[in-house]
């Protein structure tokens, strides 16, 4: 395979390791792309022609006024979609080049692409048992007391619940429930998280530190928010896209796109003048 | 596949083959569970049908009960049975209709509401039977109104009163609450709003309800046992202090006995007041399936 | 100040709807009347219990002069035909209780597995179809399950268990329980329905599959509304009288064989009532004792259901 790599491109291949060269190689090749996607909700077209890509260890926001599609995408992005009846679904979702419609089981694409919603939705169990949930129905092998605190850790919420792992998870707050619910997807170790306006009903002083979590969880996971502060966008994200009325409008690297944007909409939006 | 990939890959054994079969073995026993009821009701009524049609016929419908077989029929039980049911919706209805609207219209909230919900709820489980032994030592006995027509259907109101306030209460709180405060704004009595705005809205909840209590009231036949409904009626109750017999004692007394024929008698009964309950249930689901549809937003 | 006054006075004679209770409600005598009437319908519902209570206790009391209440719940023997009589209540009961276990073996599993079946997994189609057909199942009439259970359940019975009599409480306990499957069923798929969807969201989106969700989830999460099912559904069994009186028999004994004829409370009460026992005698009266019993438990059942309801609705 390093025969293939011409050196033309400036990559001292040799110098790189079998994993190195393949992390590379992920790096340059988009995690999820979407193409050409249209949904219905009975008859009502909600998405419209979208195509774009989420590159991986980034990122990605989705802002745009409210019924603007953003959150439909999102769902089609781990098939959820689907449990909601008289839907309909047409173009391609690619996960690491696969076709997670027609190629891909959609209990494996959940596993792989993890969610977190806006509302909180903690299971009624203890905490320890909402962390170690999903990993058990996925048949996980290793130690479930490691992966259970390791998740927790990530999610920053180990440190608040750690002696009290067996309480049950209705008595945390709103903004650790949360993070609970972050510690919860990381647990079955999905590469792509989703993230639908993980802070809406979180005060301001759990959305900074959800907010410090999520560029923490960026390092090792791939991030597709969706927001409509625009504050937040900013702050946390690497590329943005910006949808209005089930399209999408523009797409950029963030600070591109908030100091100089491209279409006379996403000016209005960022600006303030509707939304 | 990536090598992080792989690794996670190693650390779950996803089973998915094994998964997807374990929830369609789940889907199908769930399903036939849900079918099994469907199947006892389908042998119940062939089972019903293949006895009593043979003795099913004109003069069934049109005789008095009789010791020969072959010459009783079921005339006293159904005429019993219709007065029965008059005379439970005269007394039910307005008082349960009334109750329902009070608690729901009229009661300041509070314990002693909350303490009137929990009593009709408790009212609503109490066992026929414990109605029956009110029935026999109120109306029977201490009102002095025998072994009567007026003394079962007043029982039989009791018994069905709590499934009325309940469905029209249920009926009621369905009417949007800006119908209530746009007609109070225009300057409306509370019973102008109740008698012209709520109960022609709510109309079609309480009718259903109403059907499904007086069904209860006909099938009903512990009660009715306990004060002493007569199973040799050999005439017609004339008047309200007239001893009766309803088509479910019929049954009962019928089935009690040895005999294979009048068991027979039994299943024919059986088919007329099946008939009857049927049309009565299907134009209660069909009240609320067109309610529900027509329900306003 | 003045002024403002007469602002708040004019706002009222525009008719601002005053919604607290007490506005409204008395203008003129005519409305008057109507709220004492309407008042007085909901007494009666209060003055049913309270004729209930006074009925039973009332005759009750004149029982436990002549039985004593340690023969009462302690004598294991209830004879009241017999030249030598013993009134003690266990024989009833242990009838009442062995055609409700059996009842409850059919009704739980059967009616819960439907009660998931059509709020989770029935298209909108076939729940439509579905729900109402259960409907008509409980619309049936006990005595027709009663002479359902006589002439078609225990013969059927008797071609595998030949020895068993032809009243017993195995038939009539199983057609108990199928006439309580619907009770089950309609209010543990409330209890189903209740359960947020964003919690079944919420375990699909980790990658679990549909029956995962549903028997892990979904109804951990209902099961105080399931379990409050189970106990009315119950609470009805206990209560019921046609189908015992006419297939379970009328032969009040302590045993554990449900091939036998038994005889319940509920059958106890209806047989002394078919009777010419005369008024005032104990045998008369201690259909009222018995009857205090079958009321006091199946109040208590029904309370405590409506508990676990009341705080499974606080849940969410």
């Amino acid at each position: 395979m390093a025969d293939h790599v011409s050196p033309a491109e400036g990559v001292p291949t040799t110098a790189y390791s079998e994993l190195h060269r393949d992390r590379e190689a992920q790096r340059m090749r988009p995690k999820m792309e979407v193409r050409n996607l249209y949904f219905w909700y009975g008859d009502k077209l909600a998405l419209k022609d979208i195509s774009l890509q989420i590159l991986p260890n980034e990122v990605t926001a989705f802002i745009g006024p409210s019924g603007c599609g953003k959150s439909t995408l999102l769902r089609c992005l781990n098939r959820m979609n689907e449990l909601i009846p008289n839907t309909r679904l047409e173009g391609t979702v690619l996960l690491d080049g696969r076709d997670i419609y027609r190629a891909m089981d959609p209990v494996v694409v959940r596993r792989r692409v993890g969610m977190v919603f806006q509302k909180p939705n903690p299971f009624p169990k203890s905490i320890y048992q909402n962390v170690a949930w999903g990993a058990r129905i996925n048949g996980y092998r290793g130690d479930m007391d490691e992966l259970v605190e390791r998740c927790l850790r990530l999610a920053a919420l180990w440190d608040e619940v750690k002696d009290r792992l067996h309480d049950n998870a209705y008595g945390l707050s709103g903004g650790q429930q949360q993070r609970l619910c972050i510690a919860r997807a990381l647990a079955v170790e999905p590469e792509v998280l989703l993230m639908d306006e993980p802070a809406s009903a979180l005060d301001p002083i759990a959305t900074a530190k959800l907010e410090e979590t999520i560029l923490e969880l960026k390092k090792s996971y791939t991030i597709v928010i969706v927001t409509h502060n625009m504050h937040q966008a900013s702050r946390i994200s690497d590329t943005t896209a910006f949808f209005y009325m089930g399209e999408l409008i523009e797409m950029n690297r963030t600070d591109e796109l908030f100091t100089r944007p491209r279409e006379k909409r996403t000016e209005d939006y960022i600006t303030g003048r509707f939304g | 596949m990536t090598e992080v990939q792989q690794a996670v890959v190693a650390r779950f054994d996803l089973r998915l083959e094994r998964r997807r079969r374990l929830g369609q073995i789940l889907a199908v026993i769930l399903f036939l569970a849900t079918v099994f009821g469907l199947l006892v009701l389908t042998a119940l009524l062939v089972e019903v049908i293949r006895e009593g049609t043979p003795w099913l016929d004109w003069q069934f419908l049109t005789s008095y009960p009789s010791r020969k077989p072959e010459a009783a029929g079921i005339k006293s039980a159904i005429v019993g049975s219709f007065w029965l049911m008059v005379l439970t919706a005269m007394f039910a209805v307005p008082v349960g209709v009334g109750a329902a609207i009070y608690l729901e219209e009229y009661a300041p909230r509070g314990w002693f509401l909350r303490l009137i919900q929990l009593n009709i709820a408790n009212l609503a489980g109490i066992p026929s039977v414990i109605y029956g032994i009110l029935g026999l030592g109120l109306f029977v006995r201490f009102f002095a109104l025998g072994r009567s027509l007026l003394a079962g259907a007043l029982t039989m109101s009791l018994l069905v009163l709590p499934i009325i306030v309940i469905s029209t209460q249920e009926a009621l709180r369905a009417v949007p609450q800006g119908i209530r405060e746009s007609a109070y704004a225009l300057g409306a009595t509370r019973w102008q709003v109740v008698s012209s705005h709520l109960l022609p809205i709510a109309a079609p909840g309480i009718l259903t309800g109403i059907i499904l209590a007086l069904s209860r009231a006909v099938g009903e036949t512990a009660p009715l046992v306990m004060i002493g409904a007569l199973t040799f009626v050999a005439f017609l109750p004339a008047n309200l202090l007239d001893p009766f017999t309803v088509l479910p004692i019929q049954i009962f007394n019928w089935t009690a006995r040895p005999q294979e024929d009048f068991r027979a008698l039994a299943a024919a009964a059986i088919i007329v007041l099946m008939v009857f309950l049927f049309l009565m249930n299907l134009s209660a689901i069909l009240l609320r399936n067109y309610y529900e549809r027509h329900r306003p937003h | 100040m003045r002024e403002g006054t007469g602002e708040r006075v004019r706002w009222h004679r525009q008719g601002f709807p005053d919604l607290t209770p007490e506005a409204n409600l008395s203008r003129g005598p005519r409305e008057r009347l109507i709220q004492v009437l309407l008042g007085l319908c909901a007494l009666v519902t209060v003055c049913t219990t309270l004729g209930i209570a006074a009925i039973l206790i009332g005759e009750s009391v004149a029982f436990f002069r002549q039985v004593s209440l340690a023969e009462f719940l302690g004598d294991t023997r209830w004879t009241p035909q017999f030249a030598e009589q013993h009134f003690g209540i266990w024989p009833l009961l242990a009838g009442t209780l062995m055609i409700t276990v059996i009842a409850a073996l059919v009704a739980i599993p059967i009616g819960l597995a439907a009660a998931i079946y059509i709020s989770q997994y029935a298209p909108d189609r076939v729940r439509r179809w579905l729900k109402p057909s259960l409907e008509l199942l409980a619309g049936v009439p006990t005595v027709v399950y009663g002479y359902f259970a006589l002439t078609f359940v225990t013969p059927l019975l008797q071609r595998v268990l030949p020895q068993m009599q032809v009243y017993n409480a195995l038939s009539a306990g199983i057609v108990v329980g199928i006439m309580i499957i619907p009770m089950v069923a309609s209010l543990s798929e409330d209890a189903l329905r209740a359960v947020p969807r964003s919690l079944a969201e919420g375990a699909y989106a980790l990658g679990a599959t549909k029956y995962e969700v549903v028997l892990r989830v979904v109804v951990p999460a209902a099961l105080s509304g399931i379990m409050a099912s189970f106990i009315l559904a119950l609470s009805r069994a206990i209560g019921e009288t046609m189908i015992v009186t006419l297939a379970a028999g009328a032969t009040p004994r302590l045993t554990l064989n449900p091939l036998e004829s038994i005889q319940t409370m509920t059958a106890y009460i209806v047989q002394v009532s078919l009777g010419d026992t005369p008024q005032g005698t104990v045998v008369y009266q201690s259909l009222f004792a018995v009857g205090l019993v079958l009321f006091i438990l199946t109040l208590g059942m029904n309370l405590l259901a409506n508990r676990i309801i009341l705080r499974f609705k606080e849940t969410y």
